[in-house]
């Protein structure tokens, strides 16, 4: 487990260097971030909760993140890492706000369903 | 009021180029407030409908009856100046540009239509009866529009000013298109004064019906204007007629082939547009349905001037209508026709200003063949002397009308003139019917004659049978003007008064005699109708004072620069006329020689005219005079009243019924079609009506389902669309991420479906 931690901040300690010490190659990473991009998705898709609806895009995010960050150390390219930057502040801010409304949401019907709300019907 | 300013500008820059200064004398600048009166009184009387102050008083009839005066006496003073000298002179004046547009140098590539008036003595002479009867017809309807004093009379006499200023302008115009934007004007103002009771359906149906067949002559006029400039090259008077003159030389050589077929189309257009304007076969059924105007507007417009606009379109174009062989013909033909056919019409109706106004149709044919017998001056003076003895007949039918809450029925109206105050209405009529009928040294007689006797002089296709037709039409008409005057204005005293009633319902109904306006108007025009006889002993050469006044018209001063060899129409008339009327020796060795009956045309060229073997012209007045007797004493005998004076052959003792009662059913079905009058309407009804409005409807219909169909298909897909997809929209959240999610995989299957 440690091994694996140290091969994983390995790969960000040595950049720049030809042979990175860890086995990992970029497709682990894509591979979790896939992953867990599905389980945010399925828990989105599945889940009435609000709240829970909402962790679930963060995940996406998250999942979105990983795979910037890979393929930025994968082409040894500054850019997708910078990119992570911005968007985890974005996120940030997005949060408290998503919360917020959520707050609200709760506050009108006294509950978290998002069934609830399904005026918008054509 | 600007036209003074206006004109003196464009005087001056007219005599700076010299454009028109080398053939005609500039006329007064004042000339052009003849045509800007009348509009100053039309937008005079609009003002007075907008201030509340104005609108509940007579200020719109005061307005009109003094510009229209006014410019009455301009007329007088521009008669003096054109007429007034030596010779007869020809003004010319241009108040603005109005269309003046060039795309090249060579000659026919501009088109210049100037607000410019082309003044001679035939111009005067219209513009005198227009502006003179207009003014005593507007002073007439200041009293008989009284019970619509308000909106509707600054209405009235808006459009009645309008009416004299169009007038003006087609009379005065010194171009066609001038003359079109007029004789547009009048057919407008018809419509609106015909529709001027516009609650009414039948004033609706009526003014629709006269512009509907107005336009139907208007195409004509338009397409004779347009053909014109096409093949001339320019549409002003001045520059016309000179353009014409190689095409008379050809047709006195006799080589009538050289003239192009252009030329030739020319009058059969312009002549389409006279037949409308002035009421002739096939397009005369609007003027008696006209009579749903106000009558002092049947009077002016509907008898005196608008419908002369045609017989002035003809006079003034005489001499395109000469250079096609067949344009007269058609005209007298038509003008015959009609004539006869509207005398018989005008003998079995019982409607008074019905009656008039089916004489006027007839009266009118008799122009058009005073026209066709190159008699201009006779068709003049004809329209002279009608325009007044008309109106007065108008007139007295319209006061009878005022007096007897709108009764028109001879049958339910009898010895008018014994009721107290009528005296005037009563003389009057008698003036105006002795005119109609002809009655010897009314101005009605001479002028009829002149035109009859050329009937018999003038050679041409069947012109002896139309004399003919003409003569007997003349017994017709004196019948049927004295079937009105016995049955009417003598005999016992009755009066049924008709179903208006001016507003005042509640009273009980009393016969109101004619006021001061009325009777005054009514003896100035009984007057005036017997003095217009005195005309025809002025001037004597050239048949009267009017022939003179036309005789110096179109075209004669035209062909002044023209060089000695020059010849102009007016002359060619009258050689013409010589060749008619042939030397005398040849007259006596080659004249018809049967007489019996000249009706058989006198086509060859030598041959003089006969009319049973005698000169025409000295036997027309005992035969004309024969003949209107004859007329007046059936009418005496079938409808006089019984012990009047010395009409001891009358027997009626009631209003309804008279002897022509007893012999009406005998008649059969001449009476039948003549008071059915000829079922023209249903006629046209059936064919032309009938069958467009089919075809509208047609047409409507696949308008509806083929156009419309298409049309509303391309609008209906999107909404249809929308309705299939819309449950999709199901306001849930999930179903939304749902759609999203599935939108994504199927893009992300394609793309790894079409990358492996």
């Amino acid at each position: 487990m440690i091994h694996m931690l140290s091969d994983i901040t390995g790969l960000f300690v040595q950049t720049g260097y030809p042979e990175p010490m860890s086995t990992l190659t970029l497709n682990h990473f894509l591979f979790v971030s896939a992953a867990m991009f599905a389980m945010g998705l399925i828990g989105f898709l599945t889940r009435r909760n609000l709240i829970i609806m909402f962790l679930c895009t963060e995940m996406m995010f998250q999942a979105a993140g990983i795979a910037l960050i890979a393929g930025s150390r994968f082409w040894l390219n500054h850019t997708g890492q910078s990119f992570v930057i911005f968007v985890l502040t974005v996120a940030a801010a997005e949060a408290a706000l998503a919360l917020a409304l959520v707050v609200l949401l709760f506050r009108k019907r006294e509950s978290l369903d998002a069934e609830q709300w399904n005026e918008m019907k054509g | 009021m600007n036209g003074i300013v206006q004109s003196q500008v464009e005087l001056v820059s007219s005599a700076a180029t010299g454009a028109d200064a080398t053939l005609f004398d500039a006329a007064p600048p004042w000339a052009s407030l003849i045509v800007f009166l009348p509009l100053a009184a039309f937008v005079l009387c609009g003002l007075c409908a907008i201030l509340p102050s104005l609108r509940r008083t007579k200020a719109p009839a005061i307005l009109t009856v003094a510009l229209l005066a006014l410019s009455f006496v301009l007329t007088l003073m521009l008669y003096q100046q054109v007429a007034g000298g030596e010779e007869a002179k020809t003004l010319v004046l241009v108040s603005w540009e109005w269309f003046n547009l060039s795309w090249g140098d060579a000659p026919g590539q501009s088109f210049v239509a100037n607000f410019g008036f082309y003044i001679d003595s035939l111009t005067v002479l219209w513009m005198l009866f227009v502006t003179g009867l207009a003014t005593l017809i507007a002073l007439y309807a200041s009293e008989y529009m009284n019970h619509d004093v308000g909106l509707g009379y600054c209405r009235f006499f808006a459009a009645f000013s309008l009416f004299v200023f169009s007038m003006a302008c087609l009379v005065m115009g010194d171009n066609l298109l001038l003359l079109y934007l007029g004789w547009e004007g009048v057919g407008l103002c018809s419509y609106l004064l015909i529709g001027y009771f516009y609650t009414e359906a039948g004033a609706v149906a009526a003014a629709k019906k006269a512009f509907i067949m107005n336009r139907i002559g208007d195409l004509g006029l338009a397409l004779g204007i347009m053909l014109t400039f096409w093949h001339f090259g320019t549409i002003q008077y001045d520059e016309l007629f000179p353009l014409l003159q190689p095409h008379i030389h050809s047709l006195q050589n006799g080589h009538i082939g050289d003239i192009p077929w252009v030329v030739q189309a020319i009058p059969l257009l312009l002549m389409v547009g006279a037949f409308g304007k002035s009421a002739q076969l096939p397009l005369y059924v609007w003027l008696p349905d006209a009579m749903w105007g106000p009558t002092p507007v049947s009077a002016l417009i509907h008898a005196a001037t608008m419908v002369t606009a045609g017989v002035y379109l003809i006079a003034r174009m005489y001499p395109f209508f000469l250079v096609s062989d067949i344009a007269l013909p058609i005209v007298a033909w038509v003008g015959a026709l009609t004539a006869l056919v509207a005398a018989t019409i005008a003998m079995a109706q019982f409607d008074i200003k019905r009656i008039m106004a089916y004489s006027t149709v007839s009266q009118l044919g008799y122009m058009f063949c005073g026209l066709a017998f190159l008699s201009s001056s006779g068709a003049a003076f004809h329209v002279f002397t009608h325009a007044f003895f008309k109106a007065t007949l108008f007139l007295c039918c319209g006061a009878v009308m005022h007096g007897f809450a709108g009764q028109l029925d001879l049958r339910r109206l009898s010895g008018v003139t014994f009721m107290k105050g009528w005296i005037v209405v009563g003389f009057a009529m008698l003036i105006g019917c002795l005119n109609l009928s002809g009655f010897p040294f009314t101005a009605g007689f001479f002028s009829k004659d002149m035109i009859l006797a050329e009937a018999f002089v003038t050679p041409g296709p069947g012109y002896g049978l139309l004399g003919w037709i003409l003569l007997i039409t003349a017994g017709l008409t004196a019948y049927y003007t004295f079937r009105v005057f016995f049955r009417v204005f003598v005999g016992p005293k009755l009066a049924e008064p008709g179903d208006e009633h001016h507003g005042d319902a509640d009273h009980e109904f009393h016969p109101h005699a004619p006021g001061l306006a009325i009777n005054s108007v009514l003896a100035v025009l009984a007057i005036c109708s017997i003095l217009a006889a005195g005309t025809y002993f002025i001037n004597t050469e050239n048949h009267g004072w009017v022939g003179g006044m036309v005789h110096n018209s179109t075209g004669a001063e035209l062909s002044a620069g023209e060089g000695d060899h020059a010849v102009h129409a007016a002359a060619f008339r009258d050689d013409l006329h010589d060749l008619a009327h042939g030397p005398d020796e040849a007259a006596g060795v080659t004249a018809d020689p049967a007489g019996e009956g000249g009706d058989h045309a006198v086509e060859t060229h030598v041959a003089h005219g006969s009319f049973l073997g005698r000169d025409p012209h000295a036997v027309m007045y005992y035969v004309s005079s024969i003949v209107g007797l004859l007329g007046i004493l059936t009418a005496a005998y079938l409808h006089g009243p019984k012990g009047i004076g010395g009409l001891m052959i009358g027997s009626r003792t009631t209003a309804e019924r008279s002897r022509a009662d007893d012999i009406a059913p005998k008649l059969g079905p001449v009476q039948r079609w003549a008071q059915g009058k000829w079922f023209v309407d249903e006629f046209y009804n059936a064919f032309v009506v009938v069958p467009m409005w089919a075809l509208g409807h047609i047409f409507h219909l696949f308008d509806q389902l083929v156009i419309d169909g298409i049309v509303n298909l391309f609008g209906k897909l999107p909404s249809m669309g929308g309705k299939r997809i819309q449950p999709t929209q199901s306001g849930l959240l999930h179903g939304y991420a749902l759609s999203m999610a599935s939108g994504l995989a199927l893009v992300l299957l394609l793309v790894w479906l079409l990358t492996f």
